[in-house]
């Protein structure tokens, strides 16, 4: 443990305490508190962590990020600010936080059905703080991330969907970062009640070149019978930090996906996990990371099959290029009496470079006997019969190569069901490679 | 109670001037052991404990070179400094380590059962099953075997067979005094007595294994065995093989036996280093079935053993086969350092946990060399309520151009209050290297076990079958007669775990 940056966070956490939200709301005094105990405990992770061995946190420790102060920073924000970000053509809603404050200008909310709530945590939590008590202090993962994340929680997207009612829509949490050496906490909570249906997109990205730390936490109820999608756009720049944790917790016959598309950050770490906590549930978790230069990018998934007649598809790729470095953990567990369960989970790494690096391991715990269980990983590059097969047909060396990398990140591209946020997603791949423009779209 | 107060009253010597712990030091390897040695007609016995005058007694009473007693004192100075890994998935009371004896030569035959019917039924019963032989039934139970048992006529005419080839293949303390140059240039260059805590507990205080060395280009012309060096029996809970192959040498060993060994030992810490130079070969073979403890998981051995394997030389290749039924707790990871290039290396293993077992088993590949290929394939049984664990690791090196892995893990579950989990870590530093990893967790299919048993085939004999059939791609790789009762030993370690 580095007690020094934990003593750095101890002391910013005293420093904007008075003004986060909810700090006239005694359960949430007590929350940040517990949790900055618990932080403090243990301070942030380090290599010698087996969660966190391939993946150092020594930038964080070596550099100062400030907790922004209260107040509305947002408001100063340019009106075209999002313009770009947002999807074209995305007749959904928009939800935008600067520096992890909603801007309600720059947001864009249309009509919903009777009941539903998009808006703001920060707004909720001093408005109704009555309906996030039930789930927002539940830290079921106790990740010290996790907990540095509740500690310091400013704001982040807040949406119910009551029960029975489908939200046609997707609807868009954009977080743009624009300053330096800021320590971003977002914290956002989707609530399905049974039978809801949702599906939202989560996308951080920064205004041109910004060092500063995130460490976002999005929590996810999936009531009994309800449909939830979650997909996350991580495009930070090449010198900020992003921490994520996305943490489903499913009821009975529920239907959770998962896409976490990872193409920013110098060093992203993302915890992806979800609780099977009733039967017959359904969970799928899709990623796709592209690294290039010194990126590193690291997912730790972890899978509870904590009731019986559980089902989950788990498929991640990664492409890396330059000197980067990929890291995936998938941990499937399947709990004692958690009989009839599926699990698949699959994990495939392109290397493209000779300094680039994979560390991968999928992992299965199972305590219970019928089961179905599997899981692959590779690592390799493209294959020379295919290039040489496509050269044969006359396409450039580098042509060849964006389109087999391309083909083989598409496999999980395709699993997105929101379309805009697919051709959004294929075209950034297609800018990622190079001469990817021959590559044409399929139409 | 009394042999810990000298150990006390000699410590504030340590730190003071060197010349005078060098006297210090000598005096103490050249006193008489004061303290509860034993010695009689059958056995040799060290009171409980460990400390350096125990180490020092061990090599003396092995008559050791000097270089070996240094680096018995080393390996237990770097071991009071280290701490016992806890990150296995086993679980298990604490070890005191000065509750153990670690020096006990030949055991006393008064402490083994005077004759085949003092000795436990259940054990007879399973010799019996798996068709060994009476004379070999009373040389497992520990019964006192006359001196006219055929191995020892056995164990000396291939003795004589290899050395005409120039193959040398000895106890450990035996090659220690015969060929200490070959000791001296091998010993601790593939696990170093730094290597883990129960690699340098076994450095300090390894008692006896096998040496073996098969010079150039020969091919060893039978399969070596600790079963045919009759001394190699008892030799106890921290053993340590070494088998050297040269430039261009084949070799096969096998380790154990498929019959249960009846020992009361409780931890078993060995080490196995294996040495393959240019386009040398060495095939190393395990069956190990130690007693598992009782079904309701009393007693058993902890089977914590350091198993490596260096291809030094180009075109070299190590082939690991390991069939684990015994132990209450096994704990391997047999492994290979492809460093030549074009060197293979492959691991095949069949892990069986039934009753309170646990295994935490698996295999390292470390490819630096260029084109260098591995094999894991690991077929993991658990049933009642064993607790099974692949653990694995392949790592490629930056250097490693071209290199290739294949690794295959699938459990097999009987019984819904076993575990099976799966660890593989995947380290890639080179684009051009391929690595596949698969694994599967699933039960005995219930149409299976019907369709054998709509045959007329018991459900014990079917499970036995479809779980051998689980294992076929491992046991091919034994040898012929290893394979035939490695599978008799699957069907009599799970019997009970069905119905």
């Amino acid at each position: 443990m580095n007690a020094e940056s934990r003593d750095r966070f101890v002391a910013e956490f005293r420093r904007v305490e008075a003004a986060l939200p909810g700090a006239k709301v005694p359960w949430v005094v007590r929350a940040r508190s517990l949790a900055l105990a618990r932080f403090a405990d243990s301070g942030l992770p380090t290599l010698r962590d087996e969660d966190w061995k391939y993946t150092s946190l020594a930038r964080i420790e070596k550099r100062a990020f400030r907790a922004l102060p209260s107040g509305a920073p947002g408001s100063a924000a340019p009106p075209g600010l999002a313009a770009g970000l947002a999807f074209d053509g995305l007749p959904g809603h928009v939800i935008v936080f600067v520096d992890g404050r909603h801007v309600p200008a720059l947001s864009h909310i249309g009509g919903l059905p009777a009941g539903v709530i998009v808006g703001s945590l920060a707004d909720a939590l001093e408005r109704m703080p009555e309906r996030l008590e039930a789930f927002l202090p539940d830290d079921t993962r106790h990740t010290v991330l996790g907990a540095l994340n509740t500690a310091f929680m400013s704001d982040g997207a807040f949406v119910y969907v009551p029960r029975g009612v489908a939200v046609a829509e997707p609807i868009h949490w954009l977080f743009i970062a624009t300053r330096q050496d800021a320590a971003l906490h977002p914290r956002n909570l989707l609530v399905a009640e049974e039978g809801a249906q949702a599906t939202v997109i989560e996308q951080h990205a920064d205004l041109g070149s910004v060092a500063c730390l995130t460490n976002a936490v999005t929590q996810i109820f999936a009531s009994r019978g309800s449909v939830v999608e979650h997909c996350k756009l991580q495009r930070q720049s090449p010198e900020a930090i992003h921490l994520a944790g996305i943490h489903a917790l499913q009821g009975q016959g529920s239907r959770f996906t998962s896409h976490s598309i990872a193409v920013g950050a110098a060093l992203a770490r993302h915890d992806i996990t979800a609780t099977l906590d009733a039967e017959g549930c359904e969970a799928e978790l899709n990623g796709l990371y592209l690294a290039e230069g010194r990126q590193h990018v690291d997912h730790h998934t972890r899978i509870d099959h904590a009731r019986a007649g559980g089902t989950s598809r788990e498929h991640y790729r990664g492409v890396l290029d330059g000197a980067s470095r990929g890291v995936f953990n998938g941990r499937v567990i399947v709990h004692p009496g958690a009989q009839r369960t599926d699990a698949h989970q699959a994990n495939h790494n392109l290397l493209l470079s000779r300094d680039a690096e994979v560390d991968t391991k999928p992992q299965l715990e199972i305590y219970a006997d019928d089961v179905k269980c599997t899981h692959g990983a590779t690592v390799g590059q493209l294959d020379e019969a295919q290039l040489f097969y496509l050269r044969s047909r006359g396409l450039e060396e580098a042509a060849a190569r964006s389109l087999l990398t391309h083909a083989f990140a598409r496999d999980v591209i395709e699993r997105i069901r929101a379309s805009s946020l697919r051709a959004h997603v294929e075209r950034l791949l297609l800018a990622r490679l190079p001469g990817g423009a021959q590559v044409r779209e399929p139409a | 109670m009394s042999r810990m107060e000298p150990a006390a009253d000699r410590r504030p010597d340590r730190g003071e001037n060197m010349a005078l712990a060098a006297t210090a030091l000598d005096e103490l390897v050249n006193r008489e052991y004061r303290h509860g040695f034993v010695t009689d007609v059958e056995s040799d016995t060290l009171a409980r404990g460990l400390d350096e005058d125990v180490i020092r007694l061990i090599s003396r009473k092995k008559d050791e070179p000097d270089f070996m007693l240094e680096w018995r004192l080393k390996a237990f100075r770097r071991w009071l400094t280290m701490t016992e890994p806890a990150w296995a998935s086993v679980h298990h009371p604490p070890i005191d380590y000065q509750d153990i004896i670690y020096y006990s030569a030949p055991r006393s035959m008064k402490a083994g059962p005077a004759s085949l019917d003092d000795v436990d039924p259940e054990l007879l019963r399973t010799y019996e099953k798996l068709g060994v032989p009476l004379k070999e039934r009373e040389m497992l139970a520990g019964v006192a075997v006359d001196a006219v048992f055929d191995s020892v006529s056995v164990g000396t005419t291939y003795k004589a067979k290899l050395a005409e080839l120039g193959i040398v293949f000895c106890s450990f303390s035996e090659a220690v005094r015969e060929h200490p140059e070959l000791v001296r240039r091998y010993l601790g260059s593939v696990v170093p007595y730094t290597d883990n805590f129960f690699a340098a507990l076994n450095a300090a205080v390894f008692t006896d294994g096998s040496f073996c060395y098969v010079p150039p280009g020969v091919r060893c012309p039978m399969e070596l065995s600790t079963y045919f060096r009759i001394n190699a029996k008892n030799t106890g809970q921290f053993e340590r093989t070494l088998i050297i192959a040269d430039e261009g040498a084949h070799v096969s060993y096998l380790e154990g036996c498929t019959a249960p060994m009846r020992d009361e030992n409780q931890l078993h810490a060995a080490v196995v280093e294996l040495i393959a130079l240019d386009n040398a070969r060495i095939k190393y073979s395990t069956v190990q079935n130690w007693y598992p403890g009782d079904k309701e998981g009393k007693g058993g051995i902890y089977n914590f053993v350091t198993k490596r394997g260096d291809c030094r030389g180009a075109n070299s290749h190590i082939s690991w086969t390991q069939v684990e039924t015994g132990s209450a707790i096994t704990w391997k990871y047999p492994s290979c350092i492809l460093r030549g290039d074009n060197s293979v290396g492959e691991f095949h293993s069949v892990a069986l946990t039934n009753n309170h077992q646990q295994a935490d088993t698996g295999s390292k590949m470390i490819h630096i060399g260029r084109n260098t290929r591995s094999t894991i394939v690991s077929k993991g049984i658990s049933a009642g309520r064993g607790r099974n664990a692949y653990r694995g690791l392949v790592k490629i090196a930056k250097a490693a151009e071209g290199a290739r892995n294949f690794t295959r893990c699938d459990s097999l579950l009987l019984g819904d209050r076993c575990a099976a989990h799966t660890f593989p870590y995947i380290e890639v530093k080179n684009p051009t290297a391929k690595v596949e990893h698969e694994a599967s967790t699933s039960r005995i299919g219930e149409d299976q076990l019907f369709y054998c048993m709509q045959r007329g085939i018991s459900a014990e004999d079917a499970v036995s079958m479809i779980v051998n059939g689980f294992c076929k791609e491992v046991l091919k790789e034994l040898p012929m007669e290893f394979a035939v009762e490695a599978q008799k030993l699957l069907g009599v370690s799970l019997e009970g775990s069905v119905g």
